[in-house]
């Protein structure tokens, strides 16, 4: 006799029993323990079939392969450059993936990215014992200048970015700032100081808010709110059609955003 | 048997007051603060993150590090004292080796992550706790674990089994009130509340095995009493987070 002990996208914590009985299989976040089938971290409950698996909802940005974050120049070495990566691990940037110049044999590194340089990179790969190997070359890799550089829990950044980039887009749209977000929850916005202030405080309620319903509908009308004294037009017209980020995940599992 | 009732008017398997909540300290990964009678603890998660000095990192694993720290104005003033003491980092390492079976730290080898117990108010049973606190903040802070750790102690006041003793019941012995000499045993458990499993006792005092089985039994009804609270903190936390306006 299987039972069902929880409900979709219902908030459980670690011990919690999911379901009893064989017929469900436990997924991602969950696991087996003799007839009861148990949440191994904090998460919202996502059922598919027969299966039961947890969205994480907090924990710290672990690389990966293919993520492209936003991360900072903090040593240079003889193969390139070792940036922090807001996570547990540092990575490199080795000399073929530094730059798009060329880069002269024995050239002072630090002419290309120097220490505390803030840098949108591409994980290449990761290794079992998480060396991280990154590369700065690529499209919409880049370096960043001037603007504010923010952090958010990496569990938000689906949410920030929204369905097909539809999120950032709105504050991009709405304040004309230039914003870039990274898998590894840092968020750089740049753009004239009160709009640039608006999209900070944009983030940041998308961020408190991450887990609501409708999340696009109201940031489009609080946004239209504070932004009705901004004119627009005096902003640098490049700024809104920078490349947007597509690194867009778990989209699926939050259905109040299709527009 | 003198002892027939306790201090505090609580039935003998009765817990103290708990109240639990999560997040409590925004800068940190994870957080909580635990409160059982006039024990208070707040714990502290920070990782993973980087660990130094290097010879301490472990390859397949990341490591798990528990400070346990009374607050100078905690405690009765008495024997046990505030401070980075030997006391101290005892329970550090007990703590750790109560969270740690449940923690899963395969996922980020090297690391560290550091659990950062500390007490305002004690009156008995802080390592309890601590313990209790600093599950829920790695729970708070996403750490995998197959369950919560629950703590509380048990003991024998006059010989009569007793669940989470306060200051007065484990000082039986020797305060105003006590009988001087009667027998005492502290005894503070963590486990794990699914499958029973301990993952912490320390015995201050004696006690015959048949009167540690009855106390075991009762310990374990107590513990998932407390693995509710916890959860129900947790949940707390982010449901709030949901409908905040």
């Amino acid at each position: 006799m299987s039972e069902l002990k929880v409900q979709e996208k219902e908030v459980v914590a670690p011990g919690e029993v999911l379901a009893t009985g064989m017929d469900y299989i436990p997924g991602k976040g969950a696991y087996r323990l003799g007839d009861e089938i148990i949440a191994n971290e904090v998460g919202l409950v996502q059922l598919s079939g027969r299966s039961i698996k947890l969205i994480p909802l907090s924990g710290k940005y672990i690389p990966k392969k293919d993520d492209t974050i936003i991360c900072k120049v903090i040593d240079i070495i003889m193969s390139g450059w070792r940036v922090d990566t807001n996570s547990a691990y540092s990575g490199i940037i080795g000399l073929r993936d530094g730059s798009t110049d060329f880069i002269a044999r024995g050239a002072d590194l630090s002419r290309y990215h120097a220490i505390d340089d803030i840098i949108v990179a591409k994980i290449m790969n990761v290794s079992s014992q998480m060396l991280v190997d990154l590369s700065a070359v690529g499209p919409g890799l880049r370096k960043l200048r001037g603007g504010v550089l923010l952090e958010v829990g990496c569990k938000k950044v689906p949410r920030i970015i929204g369905k097909q980039g539809s999120m950032v887009t709105l504050i991009k749209n709405a304040t004309g700032c230039q914003i870039t977000v990274g898998q590894n929850g840092r968020v750089w916005i740049k753009g004239e100081p009160i709009a640039q202030a608006i999209a900070i405080s944009a983030v940041k309620k998308i961020e408190k808010e991450a887990h609501r319903v409708g999340l696009t509908d109201t940031m489009k009308i609080w946004l239209e709110e504070q932004t009705k004294d901004l004119k627009l037009d005096t902003f640098d017209p490049e700024s809104s059609n920078k490349k947007e980020n597509k690194n867009n995940k778990g989209e699926d599992i939050f259905p109040g955003d299709e527009e | 048997m003198v002892y027939k009732k306790r201090f505090d008017g609580r039935k003998f398997d009765e817990l103290r007051p708990i109240t639990a909540k999560a997040g409590v300290i925004k800068n940190a990964q994870g957080s909580a603060f635990f409160k059982i009678g006039k024990t208070a603890a707040y714990a502290a998660v920070y990782g993973p993150r980087e660990l130094n000095p290097r010879f301490m990192q472990n390859p397949r694993t990341g490591i798990l590090r528990v400070h346990y720290n009374m607050m100078p104005f905690a405690g009765q003033g008495g024997r046990v004292r505030p401070g980075p003491n030997r006391r101290a980092k005892e329970i550090s390492e007990v703590s750790k080796l109560a969270l740690q079976q449940v923690c899963d730290l395969s996922a980020c080898p090297n690391s560290v992550i550091d659990v950062f117990i500390d007490l305002p108010e004690t009156d008995a049973g802080s390592r309890c706790a601590g313990i209790s606190a600093a599950s829920i903040a790695l729970a708070d802070a996403g750490v995998k674990m197959k369950d919560m750790v629950s703590a509380v102690a048990c003991g024998f006041v006059d010989d009569k089994v007793c669940i989470d003793l306060d200051y007065n019941e484990e000082a039986y012995d020797h305060i105003e009130g006590g009988v001087e000499g009667a027998d005492v045993a502290d005894i503070p458990i963590a486990m794990v509340p699914s499958t029973g499993e301990i993952t912490l006792l320390q015995m201050d005092g004696l006690c015959t095995r048949d009167n540690l089985l009855k106390a075991l039994d009762q310990v374990q009804v107590a513990c998932k009493q407390i693995k509710e609270i916890q959860i129900k903190a947790i949940k707390e936390k982010y449901n709030s987070e949901e409908d905040e306006e």
